[in-house]
C-alpha cells in the first residue's frame, strides 16, 4: 500500500516535470536552443497566480464566498497567469533570442542564462525575497480502500491536466496548420522558409505555447510544494530539462515519458533509498540511460554522414 | 610558399599573444602587490584578489574544455568542489605534521589537483562518448551528483588518521566518526567544512594562475593541442588521419579537471567556511559565462572577462538591490551586441573609425 502511494506521488510529480519538459523540448526541437529561462517563467506564473488569487479573495470575493465563486476566481487567476507568461515568453523570444538566430548555440545559451538571472532578480525586487505561502488550487484528498490509500486532489488534478495537455498538444502538432509549420521548421528551417512558412512567427508561437504550459506547471508545482520564492523554478527547471533529454530531446512523447519516469524515480529514491541522495540517484539513472541509448529513450538517432 | 610564410607569421603572432598574456598577468600582480603593500587597497578589494585568481584558473581550464576541445561542460564547479574538499582535508590533517603553511598549501593544492584529475578521468571516460547537448546534460548531472555526495560526507581527523563516513540516510552525525578528544572535525556534511585555517595568499594565487597558463598555453601550441583542435573542428577527418579521439579528448578533459581542482583547493583555503552547495550548477554557469564572454579558445579573453565580471557586481554594489538586475541586463546586452550580425558590423565600423581594426579575430574567432 505504501508502494502504491509513493507511486502516485511519483506520477503526479512526474506529470509536473512532463508539462515543464514539453516547453523545453518544443523550443529545442524548433529553435534548436536550450532555453534555461524556462524554469523562471514557471516561477513568474506561480507569482502571478498567487497575487491574483490573494487579490480575488481579499477584495473581489466577500466574507463567505460560495464554492463556485472560489473556483471561478482560481480558474481566472490560472488563466491570467497563462496570459502573462505567454506574453512574457513572446517578449523574451523577440527581444533576447531573435537577434541571435544566426549566432552560435553557446551565445544563445548565455543569453538565456542572462534572461534567467533577470527574471529572478526582477521578481525579487518586485515581490521581495521572502517565501510566499501558496494556497493549493484544490485541497483535500480522496480516501480509497477504507482510508488506507490517500490520494490528494492536487495529484489527481495534476495527472488529469497533464493528460489533457499531452493529448491536446499531440493533436495540435499533428493536425493543425501551425503544428505542421512547427514540424517543418524543426526538420529544416531553411527549407521551411522556402516553402513560405514564417519561421519567426512559428518560433514565437512555440515560445507562447511553452510559456503558457509553464504557467500551468507553475500553479501545479506550487500546489504540490506550496513555497514560492524567486528561485522556485530553477531546480524543477533543471530536472525537467533532464527529463526532456532523458526521453529524447525534441520528442513530445519523449518529454512525457521522461517526466513521468523521473518523477517516479525521484519519489521511489526518496522513499526507499535516501532523501539526501534522491537527486544524485536521479541523475545517475539519467547518465546510465544516456550511455546505453545516447539519444534518449525516444529520441531519433541521427547517424553522421561523411 | 606565400601560404607557408603566412602560417609561420601566424604562429609567431600566436606566440606573441601568449607572451603578452604572461606579461599582462605579471604586471597586474606587481601592481596589485605594490598597491596592497602601500595600503592603497580597500578591504573588499584585497579580499577579492585570491578568489579572482581561482576563478581565472577555473575560466582558463574551462576554456580548454569548451573552447579548445569544443565540448560544452556544465559541471566544471563539480571538479572545483572536489579540489576544495580534498584540499581542505589535506591541509587540515597535515596541520600538526607540517607546521610550514606554504608547504602545506602546496601539498593541498597538489592533492586537490590529483583527486579532481581522478574524478575527471572517471567522469570523462563515459561522458566523452556522448555528443553535443547530451554531453552537456551529463556533465551537469555529474556536477550535481558530486555536490550531493559531498553533502553527505563526514570527515574528521585525529592521531589515528582520517575518519570518513557517508551520511546516506541522515542518521549519522559527527559523533559516529568516533574521533578522539583532540581530533578535528573537518567536513560536517551539508554544513560543509568549517573552521578551516585560511592559509591562501595572493602570491600563491598568482603562481597558480601562471602554472595554469603555462600548462594550457603549452598544451594548445603542442602536437597534442593541435590534435585536440583538429578533433573539435572535424572529428571524422581527425579520426581518419589516425588520431586517437578518446585519448586526446581525455587528455584535455582531465587536464582541465586537474587545474579546476587546484584552483578549488586554493579557493577552499581562502575561506574559513565552505559548503558543497556553493559549487552547484549556478557556479558552473558563472564560469561558463566568463569563458563565453571572453571568447571561446581565447585564453587572455577569459582572464579579462573573469576579472571584469567578478569585479562588476562588487562595483555595482552602490545600487545594492539593482546590481544583479543590472548584471543580467549587461550580460544580455553584451551577448546581443557581440553576436548579432547587424550590431556586430556596426561595432566593427566604429572600431575602424577609431583606428583599431579587429586584430584578434584569428584568436577569438577560433570557434564559431
Amino acid at each position: 500500500m505504501e508502494f502504491l502511494s509513493y507511486l502516485i506521488t511519483g506520477i503526479s510529480l512526474g506529470s509536473i516535470y512532463a508539462i515543464i519538459a514539453l516547453g523545453y523540448t518544443m523550443v529545442y526541437g524548433i529553435a534548436k536552443m536550450l532555453n534555461f529561462a524556462h524554469g523562471d517563467v514557471i516561477m513568474v506564473g506561480g507569482y502571478v497566480a498567487f497575487y491574483a488569487t490573494s487579490f480575488a479573495s481579499s477584495s473581489l470575493l466577500g466574507e463567505d464566498p460560495t464554492t463556485a465563486a472560489t473556483a471561478l476566481a482560481t480558474v481566472g487567476s490560472v488563466l491570467l497567469a497563462m496570459v502573462v507568461c505567454t506574453v512574457l515568453g513572446i517578449v523574451i523570444e523577440g527581444l533576447a533570442y531573435r537577434p541571435l538566430r544566426q549566432a552560435g548555440s553557446l551565445a544563445v545559451l548565455i543569453t538565456a542564462i542572462g534572461v534567467s538571472y533577470f527574471l529572478q532578480n526582477a521578481v525579487q525586487l518586485l515581490f521581495g525575497a521572502a517565501p510566499k505561502n501558496f494556497t493549493p488550487v484544490v485541497s483535500g484528498q480522496l480516501q480509497l480502500l477504507g482510508g488506507r490509500l490517500r490520494i490528494s486532489y492536487v495529484a489527481l488534478l495534476t495527472v488529469a491536466v497533464c493528460i489533457v495537455i499531452m493529448v491536446g498538444l499531440t493533436t495540435f502538432i499533428g493536425k493543425s496548420k501551425m503544428g505542421k509549420a512547427m514540424r517543418a521548421c524543426s526538420e529544416d528551417r531553411g527549407a521551411a522558409q522556402l516553402m513560405g512558412i514564417n519561421v519567426n512567427s512559428t518560433i514565437s508561437m512555440t515560445f507562447a505555447i511553452g510559456s503558457a504550459l509553464a504557467a500551468v506547471a507553475g500553479v501545479l508545482l506550487c500546489s504540490y510544494s506550496p513555497v514560492l520564492q524567486p528561485t522556485t523554478g530553477s531546480m524543477p527547471g533543471i530536472k525537467a530539462f533532464t527529463a526532456a533529454v532523458f526521453g529524447g530531446i525534441g520528442s513530445i512523447p519523449g518529454a512525457f515519458l521522461g517526466g513521468l519516469l523521473l518523477g517516479i524515480i525521484e519519489s521511489m529514491a526518496q522513499a526507499y533509498i535516501s532523501t539526501q541522495l534522491s537527486n544524485a540517484i536521479l541523475f545517475a539513472v539519467l547518465i546510465v540511460v544516456l550511455l546505453v541509448k545516447p539519444s534518449g529513450l525516444l529520441g531519433k538517432y541521427m547517424p553522421e554522414k561523411v | 610558399m606565400q601560404k607557408a610564410g603566412k602560417s609561420v607569421k601566424r604562429i609567431k603572432s600566436l606566440a606573441k599573444v601568449d607572451y603578452i598574456t604572461y606579461l599582462g598577468v605579471i604586471i597586474a600582480f606587481i601592481v596589485m602587490t605594490v598597491l596592497q603593500s602601500r595600503g592603497m587597497l580597500s578591504r573588499s578589494v584585497s579580499g577579492m584578489l585570491v578568489p579572482i585568481c581561482c576563478y581565472i584558473c577555473m575560466a582558463v581550464s574551462l576554456n580548454l574544455t569548451v573552447g579548445i576541445l569544443g565540448e560544452l561542460s556544465l559541471g566544471h564547479a563539480g571538479f572545483m568542489s572536489v579540489g576544495v574538499f580534498s584540499g581542505v582535508i589535506t591541509a587540515m590533517s597535515l596541520q600538526s605534521a607540517i607546521p610550514n603553511e606554504l608547504v602545506r598549501m602546496i601539498i593541498a593544492i597538489v592533492a586537490g589537483a590529483f583527486f579532481a584529475a581522478i574524478v575527471g578521468l572517471i567522469v570523462g571516460i563515459p561522458v566523452l562518448r556522448l555528443r553535443g547537448d547530451y554531453l552537456a546534460i551529463v556533465t551537469l548531472a555529474f556536477g550535481e551528483i558530486i555536490k550531493d555526495l559531498i553533502n553527505c560526507l563526514l570527515v574528521g581527523w585525529d592521531e589515528n588518521g582520517l575518519h570518513i563516513a557517508l551520511n546516506f540516510d541522515g542518521t549519522k552525525t559527527m559523533e559516529s566518526l568516533g574521533l578522539s578528544e583532540n581530533g578535528i572535525e573537518i567536513i560536517k556534511g551539508a554544513q560543509g567544512a568549517t573552521g578551516n585555517s585560511r592559509i591562501a595568499t595572493f602570491t600563491m594565487g598568482f603562481v597558480l594562475v601562471m602554472i595554469t597558463l603555462v600548462v594550457v598555453l603549452n598544451l594548445i601550441r603542442s602536437r597534442t593541442g593541435r590534435a585536440v583542435m583538429a578533433i573539435r573542428d572535424n572529428r571524422i577527418a581527425a579520426e581518419s588521419v589516425g588520431l586517437n579521439i578518446t585519448k586526446y579528448k581525455l587528455i584535455a578533459f582531465v587536464t582541465s579537471a586537474a587545474l579546476a581542482g587546484a584552483a578549488g583547493a586554493l579557493f577552499g583555503m581562502n575561506y574559513s567556511n565552505v559548503t558543497a552547495a556553493q559549487f552547484d550548477f549556478n557556479a558552473s554557469i558563472l564560469v561558463l559565462v566568463y569563458v563565453v564572454l571572453g571568447g571561446l579558445g581565447n585564453i587572455w579573453g577569459s582572464i579579462v572577462a573573469t576579472v571584469v565580471l567578478y569585479v562588476l557586481p562588487e562595483a555595482l554594489r552602490e545600487y545594492s538591490d539593482y546590481r544583479m538586475l543590472l548584471y543580467a541586463i549587461i550580460l544580455i546586452l553584451v551577448m546581443l551586441v557581440t553576436n548579432n550580425p547587424t550590431l556586430r558590423s556596426a561595432l566593427d565600423i566604429l572600431g575602424k573609425h577609431l583606428g583599431r581594426g579587429k586584430q584578434n579575430d584569428a584568436e577569438g574567432g577560433a570557434v564559431s
